[in-house]
């Protein structure tokens, strides 16, 4: 049976039909647990039944994709009419950019459902219904080709968020943070709905091909500062997601409170992927006008958020700038419109996601074992928790770049990219956002070194932790297998994502910049970066691409 | 059936029904259950609602009914809002059903009828095309609702609630009788059409616009837009919940749709004079509204001020040409109704009559005590929030495109800013809701009881049809297209 035309609909629908379930099974309590008398797993197990099965059903997708496909064109696509007037469509897709990004939300949401096997004890019937319903709205974001419908989720994707930090918040302040955090997106989402109404009354069409195919054609008739403005403001709703460097406020509050599973998916992956799809898809020319500014934004990321990083003794909050730094990086790589930038940014934002929640994922274990995320609290911890030692400085070397794990190439292409950027400042501001490598290294080894080497800390002192159990190891094994795998074998991914990247980043090169002389940039490049297998390897499918685009 | 009969069908079942209920109420003894009372008042309602759909195939085919001289004119617009305003005494009756405690049962008979008397004004208010009838449909629909404000005798906010109500609310009806009159010195007459035609070749266009302003403050106290709004807190507050719910939507609706009808067809000139004054008056609607519900703890008093808020949305669509205006705005009244009816529904489950938990603090931590209602009331405030796949997503859709597709872009960039805005408040209630509940609060409460069966059905259906309005609004979206242009009939007028 021909599963295409409909797996996209059963990716959703799995995960909805789940939260639905979940949320009419009664909750019981289990008081076999000593005195205290605590929820049955039965809604954990249900979660990761549902969870699982959605993981199976992504998979469909990199098993049956054609990697043969003309650019800018989608797969898996099911269109069908949903509302006449104003005429919005049930349309979605797939494409190199998206489909990882399926795969790797299909699998952290497994990974978030067992790092809050024991976290979360009480009122599981709500958190597991929202973080399924979480998951919905995650995976809608990257399907919808209709930009009705991505709104919905976009928006939608807020509300079990703000929940799961209100209710399932750390602290005192998790009311405050989870409002923050609404606020903070919901408002410039306002605009962004404005924005699509305007882009609606010029075009008469939501869906996102047609756009691209208008917008490619310059047949939107608006002046050129109408179509900037507007571009803004899709650019600014996503910035703020991602967040991109002024518009952080929300992420130290949010990560600071939001339980693990939810921090696991928090940030990055879903601003970053909305710009690559509607920003750059729809407003190609105005993208490529304000990537200056962008660039110089990642850059100044990279270096305050690494800053900020050093001197946190918070875990969290530390995490959370580390956060920034990582998403800095991307923007810094898409916006150069080089191929190797696009392609190391895409294949960054998988590496970013998976590294920040295998992070945060230690993060939550020590804090449940020892309560507390404060740094100097802990010490000498290497002894007592040899594979938890061995697990955070493996995800700590894949963070800082360590060429063999997934962190170097992505981190690796991202500046060759930028260095190859025809504008002499770009060169300034990648040499700048490079320190970020150093600072970066720093407050992970840092880190590691003050939790778990040196003198016993206060905290370590007065609770008797314990390794790894089972279930843990079950987690975080993946999370290794891939650091590597990602690191050794990246033309795996790349194959796809170069579907993507490298036609967004030639496509309607501006004037300056000829495809020829891009193809000598490339050229020039290869001796540079033979030094790395694997970069040639993916450099090589770009060439072929190129020569591809330009015949 | 006379066509006369037939145009005023529905409010002659709920005439009918409600004298019914009067006089059966002596007849019961003093003490006992006044429910049946209540169901017959349903029946008639539903009853009413069944009559408007009748009228639509009647429509369907000959096209709009007049009757009574040219005065009563039923066509799509006037059946959507019959069918509206059925619905929500429909959904308000059976929340009240058991609303009113063992000692408090003497009045809920007139309760019932006060409420049917109620909607026949608001019906007839929607299908009048004179504007002397709409007058007397507006001062049916206020006294009831005057009285019901009232209800829960020998508290002070209840004095308070109604006696401010209908001190303000006679003042705003004389000036919307004012606009009748000068209309009539504009133009000799006070059918809508009439006057219609007449603006155009007035002598005195002066007349007309002070007519155009006096029926806006009138009417714009009724659907409580800023700043005319003052009255709206206050009265909330005091007034049962239940008549909350119902006095912030039905009359609202049929007093947006005097004021679409009176806009569109009797207005002197073109949209673009007077939009820029609806653009002002939404503008003030949804920023004080918005910016006085920040600062509220009591519930009512935040519904209060959201509703003012609310309010200043639908004004927008206000400014688009006439089809477009007329279909997002019936729309948006169809989903704010349900919406806002529902979370009243929530109100009154929860402490019943007393309404003892009133303070966003004395809801905290409610989702653990009483999972089911807290689940509705997140989602009735998701979709006052705008939360796409509800109804509350979609009218804010429509009502910003109206806004946008008529070159008022300026307008749906401040209305979309101060829904964002509004999700602070509303987020402080829903957040509280899911909170963990603090010693003082509803965790030492008694043990509160269970959702009665007809609330029940009233918050299932409230939530159902905010869903559906924001999932599959195609049909109730080609009933509005339908009711789209809202032109009366040009009748020969017999004075």
């Amino acid at each position: 049976m021909n599963f295409d035309p409909i797996i996209l609909t059963l990716i959703l629908v799995t995960p909805l039909a789940g939260a639905i379930l979940l949320a009419l099974i009664p909750e019981r309590e289990d008081s076999s647990n000593g005195g205290e008398s605590i929820d049955s797993k039965r809604h954990a197990i249900g979660a990761l039944v549902i969870t699982l099965l959605t993981l199976l059903l992504t998979l469909h997708l990199p098993a049956h994709f054609n990697y043969h496909a003309a650019p800018h064109t989608y797969q898996f696509e099911q269109n069908l009419p949903w509302i006449s007037s104003p005429a919005i469509r049930y349309h979605l897709g797939v494409d190199g950019l998206s489909m990882w990004l399926i795969v790797l939300a299909g699998f952290l949401a497994p990974m978030g459902v067992l790092a809050s096997w024991n976290a979360v004890q009480r009122r599981t019937r709500l958190f597991y219904t929202l973080f399924l319903l979480q998951q919905v709205a995650m995976l809608g974001i990257f399907v919808a080709l209709d930009l009705f419908l991505y709104y919905g989720f976009w928006e939608l994707s807020l509300v079990p968020m703000t929940l799961l930090i209100a209710t399932f918040g750390r602290t005192e302040n998790r009311r405050r943070a989870a409002i923050k955090f609404f606020l903070y997106a919901f408002i410039p989402s306002a605009i962004l709905l404005v924005a699509i109404l305007w882009l609606y009354n010029l075009t008469g069409t939501f869906d996102l091909p047609a756009l691209q195919a208008l917008a490619g054609a310059h047949q939107i008739a608006a002046s050129p500062t109408a179509l900037l403005l507007c571009s803004i403001a899709f650019l600014a709703a996503f910035a703020v997601k991602v967040p991109i460097f002024p518009l952080h406020g929300w992420l130290q509050d949010a990560v600071t409170e939001a339980p693990t599973a939810a921090v696991m998916v928090l940030a990055g992956k879903l601003g970053l992927y909305s710009i690559l799809r509607f920003s750059f898809g729809i407003f190609a020319d105005q993208s490529r006008h304000v990537a200056p500014l962008l660039i110089a934004l990642g850059a100044i990321g990279i270096v305050y958020g690494s800053l900020i990083a050093l001197i946190r003794t918070d875990l969290k909050k530390l995490a959370a700038f580390s956060t920034l730094a990582h998403v800095s990086f991307v923007v810094l790589g898409i916006f150069t419109f080089t191929v190797l930038g696009m392609d190391g940014g895409i294949f960054q934002i998988l590496n970013e996601s998976l590294i920040g929640a295998a992070f945060f994922l230690l993060l939550g274990l020590l804090y449940e074992r020892y309560g507390t995320y404060e740094m100097r609290d802990y010490g000498g911890l290497a002894a007592r928790h040899p594979w938890m030692a061995t697990m955070f400085v493996v995800t700590s070397l894949a963070a800082v770049g360590l060429p063999m794990l997934n962190g170097f190439v992505g981190e690796f292409l991202i500046l060759s990219g930028t260095m190859q950027s025809v504008v002499i400042h770009h060169v300034l501001w990648t040499t700048l956002g490079a320190t970020g490598v150093i600072f970066g290294a720093g407050y992970m080894l840092w880190m590691i070194q003050r939790v778990f080497y040196g003198l016993p800390g206060v905290r370590t002192e007065e609770v008797q932790g314990w390794d790894l159990c089972g279930r843990e190891h079950l987690e975080l094994w993946p999370f290794a297998a891939l650091f590597l795998i990602m690191g050794i074998a990246s033309p795996l991914w790349m194959r796809a994502i170069d579907t993507y990247g490298a036609p967004t980043a030639t496509a309607n090169v501006p004037s300056g910049a000829s495809p020829s002389a891009k193809i000598t940039i490339q050229i020039h490049s290869a001796p540079a970066v033979a030094d790395s297998s694997l970069a040639r390897n993916s450099n090589i499918t770009h060439l072929t691409d190129i020569r591809r685009e330009v015949r | 059936m006379s066509t006369n009969l037939l145009t005023l069908l529905p409010e002659l079942i709920l005439t009918l029904t409600a004298v019914l209920v009067m006089l059966l109420e002596p007849l019961l003894a003093a003490g006992a259950s006044r429910k049946p009372l209540g169901w017959l008042a349903i029946l008639g309602s539903v009853g009413s609602g069944v009559a408007a759909l009748y009228q639509l195939r009647a429509v369907h085919a000959l096209g709009p009914l007049t009757g009574f001289y040219g005065t009563i004119q039923v066509d799509a617009f006037s059946i959507f809002f019959h069918l509206l305003i059925a619905s929500i005494v429909v959904t308000t009756l059976l929340a009240s059903l058991d609303y009113f405690p063992p000692d408090q049962v003497s009045h809920a008979g007139e309760y019932f009828a006060l409420v049917l008397f109620g909607a026949t004004g608001m019906m007839f208010m929607t299908s009048s095309v004179e504007l002397l009838m709409v007058f007397i449909g507006l001062e049916i629909s206020s006294i009831s609702t005057y009285i019901l404000a009232g209800f829960r005798k020998g508290r002070a906010t209840a004095s308070e609630s109604a006696l401010k109500y209908f001190l303000l609310g006679s003042f705003a009806t004389a000036f919307f009788l004012y606009g009748i009159a000068l209309c009539f010195g504009a133009t000799g007459s006070t059918a809508i059409a009439a006057i219609g035609a007449g603006m155009a070749v007035t002598k005195t266009p002066l007349f007309g616009w002070l007519a155009v302003g006096m029926v806006l403050i009138g009417l714009g106290f009724k659907v409580s837009a800023a700043p005319f709004h003052v009255w709206t807190p206050d009265v909330y507050q005091g007034a049962p919940a239940p008549v909350v719910g119902l006095m912030s939507t039905a009359p609202k609706a049929a007093a947006f749709a005097v004021l679409l009808r009176f806009l569109f067809e009797a207005a002197p000139t073109d949209r673009h004079h007077w939009a820029p004054l609806i653009a002002i008056l939404a503008v003030a609607s949804m920023t004080i509204g918005n910016l006085g519900a920040l600062l509220q703890s009591d519930a009512k008093r935040l519904l209060a001020y959201s509703s003012i808020a609310h309010a200043g949305y639908l004004l927008v669509a206000f400014t688009a040409p006439e089809p477009l205006a007329v279909s997002a705005a019936c729309f948006y009244t169809a989903a704010y109704a349900a919406m806002n009816v529902g979370a009243f529904v929530v109100l009154t489950q929860l402490s019943g009559f007393s309404e003892r938990l009133r303070t966003i603090d004395d809801l905290t931590g409610l989702a653990l005590r009483r999972p089911g209602l807290s689940a509705f009331m997140a989602f009735f405030l998701l979709s006052l929030i705008g939360i796409p796949f509800t109804g509350g997503f979609f009218g804010k859709f429509y009502v910003f495109s109206a806004a946008v597709r008529s070159g008022y872009t300026w307008l749906a960039i401040v209305g979309l800013a101060n829904s964002g805005l509004a999700c602070f408040y509303y987020l402080r209630l829903l957040t509280a809701l899911y909170a963990r509940p603090t010693a003082d609060t509803v965790g030492d409460s008694p043990t509160p009881r269970g959702i009665s069966v007809p609330a029940g059905l009233a918050l299932i259906a409230t939530a159902a049809a905010t869903l559906l309005l924001g999932i599959l609004p195609n049909r109730i979206l080609s009933l509005t297209q339908r009711a789209a242009p809202a032109t009366v009939a040009q009748c020969p007028m017999q004075r």
